[in-house]
């Protein structure tokens, strides 16, 4: 079977590898025929995807496609109009505001600007999950922030505030910040953008190196095609609402659907064009 | 004639036009009414969240004590200075106004009673609103577009809980201590001009202010500005907490806190002054 485009809705099933086979009854997130509208604006059209234990899926597509919008349903940070989200087998959808919270401890979520708070610095920010839901001493959590600080290589940054960082910096105690608690599922929103091609490197090279340490499952939605193939395991593109192709990385560089062709080809030409 | 009649009766391209408009000002009149219902409704269920959350706790006394220094401490500049300036202008008001009738005699029972009864809540709720309010609105409207609260929420937090419990809080519990500042510095300001212009003796204006003023005039002034103080901190909370845009939408909502929290402030002194009038 291969993974391919359907008619009429393009909508594809990840194909069956071994990686599926092994995945096929750990199902981690599940979105059933989601859809979601601000005001006139309708985001999401009938959204279905899957996210496997284990794996690292990118979802990818242009701006203002309901990317966003996709990882903030997974937290319960809003809820659907009408369709289900499943998490570990949970129907999360009509749970209120503190059911919430025990589901959010399984996620971990990077997001796009860092989201750091402005008046703690970034031993305190980083601290801050284990000071509200571990029973930990003050040498214990000093012990765990400069662990996950390490990971993410920011070393004796303990002091600084959050305006003394870098935009690549900010992301990463961002990230040490969403990790501290270990999670089972890393979120991540536009991990790499506003960053230089060095930074998003180094950006997409920890977010491999957590998967394999921290052995999570891992979402990222992006549109950096570059970030998508160094660290997915498989695509959900995004289109007007709907998850219009879903595959491993292999089949997406010979996909025939003809919007991801475009993507693919415009970021192609954007990342061999010259600056001036 | 049937022609002109046919003509008088048709339907003329203005009349549809005027009850377009009416329909369009109906509507407009709806949609304000429906945001203004809404905005109550979002104002009433973020108190319910508050005390609920109050009561269920912990509250992080550090938090809380940073508010206090915040909204309470550095307030009483602003404070001092205007109650001071209140209190002298009362005196000189009263003496001027009330010179035929032995108007400087009666200088320590009016700025008192006045002051206390009155002025120095609602103005105070009015300055210090307008100070922290916009301070609280700018502070959490930041917060929200820059993800900040749904950092908190994401990281399983309640940010009612973390953010609005303490300054609601606070607000609460340093209006009614910045309003007894207050009455006290402005009626030391009345003492200035008693003494200093008026030339009363001090031992006269103290003992008119002692037997003037009652415990019931203290319970109901002072008593207000508990409801001042938890209208402030939530209205400004609210108006944080659902700011959206961008630095624009901070500005509208900073700006959107200082009016609101001062109309309601007025309105809710009239009302309160009713039932104080009635209890007391």
């Amino acid at each position: 079977m291969t993974e391919t485009t359907t008619a009429p809705d393009r909508r594809a099933e990840p194909r069956e590898t071994p990686d599926r086979r092994r995945h096929a009854r750990d199902l981690f997130v599940e979105f059933r025929d989601v859809n979601k509208a601000y005001g006139n604006k309708q985001v999401l059209r009938g959204a279905d995807l899957k996210v496997y234990r284990g794996e690292v899926l990118v979802i990818l597509g242009g701006s203002g496609s309901g990317k966003s919008v996709t990882l903030r349903h997974m937290l319960g940070l809003e809820a659907p109009d009408s369709g289900r989200v499943i998490v570990e087998d949970e129907d999360i959808t009509d749970h209120p505001e503190e059911e919430l919270y025990r589901v959010r401890k399984k996620f971990g979520m990077l997001f796009q600007s860092g989201a750091l708070f402005d008046s703690m610095n970034v031993f305190e920010n980083v601290a801050f999950p284990l000071r509200e839901h571990a029973e930990m001493s003050e040498e214990e959590i000093a012990r765990a922030v400069k662990e996950k600080l390490g990971l993410v290589n920011l070393p004796n940054t303990e002091n600084l505030m959050p305006v003394d960082l870098s935009g690549g910096m900010r992301k990463r105690v961002g990230l040490a910040r969403s990790i501290v608690l270990d999670p089972k599922m890393i979120l991540y929103d536009e991990p790499t953008t506003g960053l230089d091609p060095i930074t998003s490197q180094k950006i997409n090279e920890l977010i491999i190196d957590l998967q394999s340490k921290l052995n999570v499952t891992s979402v990222v939605v992006t549109h950096d095609i570059q970030s998508a193939f160094s660290v997915g395991d498989r695509i959900a593109f995004l289109n007007k609402g709907v998850f219009e192709w879903i595959g491993s990385m292999e089949q997406a560089r010979d996909a025939d659907h003809p919007v991801l062709r475009e993507f693919f080809k415009a970021s192609a030409v954007t990342a061999a064009q010259p600056t001036r | 004639m049937t022609s002109i009649l046919q003509t008088d009766t048709a339907p003329k391209p203005a009349s549809p036009t005027l009850i377009e408009r009416g329909n369009a000002i109906v509507d407009r009149l709806k949609q304000h009414a429906e945001e203004a219902f809404y905005y109550l409704g979002g104002v009433a269920d973020l108190a319910t969240q508050t005390i609920q959350q109050f009561i269920r706790g912990p509250i992080d006394r550090g938090v809380v004590i940073a508010q206090f220094d915040q909204i309470g401490v550095r307030s009483i500049s602003i404070v001092a200075i205007t109650s001071l300036f209140i209190g002298m202008v009362l005196a000189l008001q009263t003496a001027y106004s009330l010179a035929d009738f032995g108007g400087a005699l009666l200088i320590g029972k009016v700025v008192s009673l006045s002051l206390i009864r009155e002025l120095a809540p609602v103005l105070m709720a009015l300055m210090v609103g307008g100070r922290v309010g916009a301070g609280i609105a700018a502070e959490l409207g930041t917060m929200k577009v820059t993800e900040q609260i749904d950092a908190l929420r994401a990281l399983a937090t309640n940010p009612v809980r973390k953010l609005v419990v303490p300054r609601v809080l606070a607000t609460t519990i340093m209006m009614p201590l910045l309003t007894l500042l207050a009455c006290f510095i402005g009626i030391l300001g009345g003492l200035v001009i008693a003494v200093g212009s008026l030339h009363l003796s001090s031992n006269f204006y103290i003992r008119s202010v002692i037997e003037t003023v009652k415990y019931n005039d203290l319970a109901s002034g002072v008593g207000k500005t508990f409801f001042f103080g938890f209208t402030i901190g939530l209205i400004a909370c609210y108006n944080g907490l659902s700011t959206t845009g961008g630095a624009d939408g901070v500005g509208r909502s900073t700006t959107a806190t200082v009016v609101t929290a001062s109309i309601t402030v007025l309105i809710l002194d009239f009302f309160l002054t009713k039932v104080f009038l009635f209890i007391f």
